[in-house]
């Protein structure tokens, strides 16, 4: 039997350098990006000419290729962010604390957009553009949840000290979305028994799933180069950061 | 359990040396139930229905107000630092620390709420079961508190963010707490509202300390 005394560098430990996984992640941005571009032109293809309007909501159905991809990334951002979290706090990974900062405002924004789509929805087919529902109204309140933690990282001067910190708060944060999501729909099923919503509409038909389908993998690329983009700007702003302080030091000494 | 009993009483004492807050606090929760007739007009009937949930948002008010004082004096006078080494572990501190914060600053509220019952025109039968959900409820509001309190006590203007972090997470309380009063499934909601409070009195601590332990350093 031989023991491995040797560090292995795998690229876990590789990417823990904040310089090393730039190089190493930049080239994938591009083709991620011509990917996601092609995702989008066939998903909105599918979405406009070649998928049938609904037979009561008319043309207004394809705000649902809009809307779904970005309730659903609403949720999946915050599953990256609990990740990250966790990275942060058990493995301590560099790179979990850029991954957690880069993805609050994307999926604030996923957020927002999913509430807007949503209320642009709701308007001609329920004819309110807001309703006290159960899955709305929790989407309102992950959206608060995330600006509270974008809040929270704007607030500490350190960086390093608050990915801890807002770590602890995301995962508190995930352990409460359930019990929120759970405790709204209670409610909403409580005040107003007859819904709007049915409990999963008319069963869809293949030529509305594919462009649906299409268009919710254009969108989880689309957050995936964004995110992507927004670690490697998070790790050059933090470099800035240093020079400066550097600079600032040669100055004064 | 020595160190535990001492810092319980610490705390007790720190609280009722420490000049008029309990007080403020208290007259703080009457007067915003008493603003809401101003706001709402004086209808009796109207303000009968309403009143759970407006003593239940005064209390919520109440209790966001009270938070910077958990953590924030004994950061600025460093012995967050002291108890951060002491034998007693973080996370019993924290929950002394919850414990003493619930019994000053949620208690004088549930008693102070027989004012504010009379003057949102609330019956007989409303009011004892508003005790009870306020009783059931505040110990999940001190800790939803205290780890927001924990995660903003190394941030100079955190008395700002804490209440803007901790009111979403808040909402189960609420739904629960004025559904336990006015709902048809009042006593389900009184259950799920135990079962929140006990949750996270349990868990709070172990996150507070967490917190402030990443936090300080």
């Amino acid at each position: 039997m031989t023991m491995e005394t040797t560090p292995k560098q795998s690229w876990w430990n590789r990417i823990a350098h904040p310089g090393q996984f730039v190089t190493w992640t930049r080239p994938l941005l591009w083709p991620l990006t011509v990917l996601t571009a092609l995702l989008f032109l066939a998903g909105l293809y599918f979405a406009f000419f070649n998928s049938p309007e609904d037979y009561q909501m008319g043309d207004t159905v394809r705000i649902m290729y809009v809307h779904v991809p970005n309730a659903w990334l609403s949720q999946f951002v915050y599953g990256v962010m609990t990740v990250s979290a966790l990275g942060t706090l058990v493995w301590r990974h560099p790179m979990a604390d850029v991954s957690m900062k880069a993805a609050a405002p994307l999926g604030a924004m996923f957020t927002a957009l999913a509430l807007f789509t949503g209320a642009l929805w709701g308007r001609p087919t329920w004819g309110t553009f807001w309703e006290w529902d159960g899955r709305m109204t929790s989407t309102l309140v992950l959206l608060f949840i995330y600006l509270g933690i974008i809040v929270l990282w704007r607030a500490f001067d350190d960086q390093l000290r608050a990915a801890r910190v807002i770590a602890v708060f995301t995962l508190v944060g995930a352990i409460n979305i359930p019990i929120i999501k759970f405790s709204v729909d209670w409610w909403s099923t409580l005040h107003q028994p007859a819904s709007v919503f049915r409990a999963d509409g008319p069963r869809m038909p293949g030529s509305i799933l594919t462009p649906l389908f299409v268009m919710f993998f254009a969108f989880t690329f689309l957050f995936l180069v964004l995110h992507l983009k927004a670690m490697h700007t998070e790790v050059k702003r933090r470099r800035v950061m240093t020079l400066q302080r550097k600079a600032a030091q040669g100055v004064g000494a | 359990m020595t160190a535990f009993r001492a810092m319980l009483v610490r705390e007790l004492r720190l609280a009722l040396r420490g000049g008029g807050d309990m007080l403020t606090l208290v007259l703080f929760f009457v007067i915003v139930g008493a603003i809401v007739p101003f706001a709402v007009g004086p209808d009796r009937e109207l303000l009968a229905r309403i009143a759970p949930g407006m003593v239940w948002i005064a209390a919520f008010l109440a209790m966001l107000l009270g938070l910077d004082r958990l953590f924030r004096p004994d950061h600025e006078d460093g012995s967050l630092i002291l108890l951060r080494q002491a034998d007693l572990s973080l996370s019993a501190v924290v929950a002394a620390k919850l414990i003493v914060h619930w019994a000053v600053s949620a208690l004088p509220l549930i008693v102070a709420s027989p004012f504010l019952a009379m003057l949102l025109a609330m019956d007989l039968d409303t009011f004892w079961r508003t005790l009870v959900s306020l009783a059931l409820g505040t110990p999940a509001l001190a800790a939803f508190g205290a780890v927001g309190a924990a995660v903003t006590v190394s941030i100079r203007r955190g008395g700002l963010i804490a209440p803007i972090l901790i009111a979403p997470l808040s909402i189960p309380v609420l739904i629960f707490g004025t559904g336990s009063i006015t709902a048809s499934q009042s006593s389900a909601a009184l259950l799920f509202l135990a079962a929140l409070s006990l949750m996270a009195v349990a868990l709070a601590p172990f996150a507070a300390a967490l917190a402030i332990s990443s936090g300080e350093d």
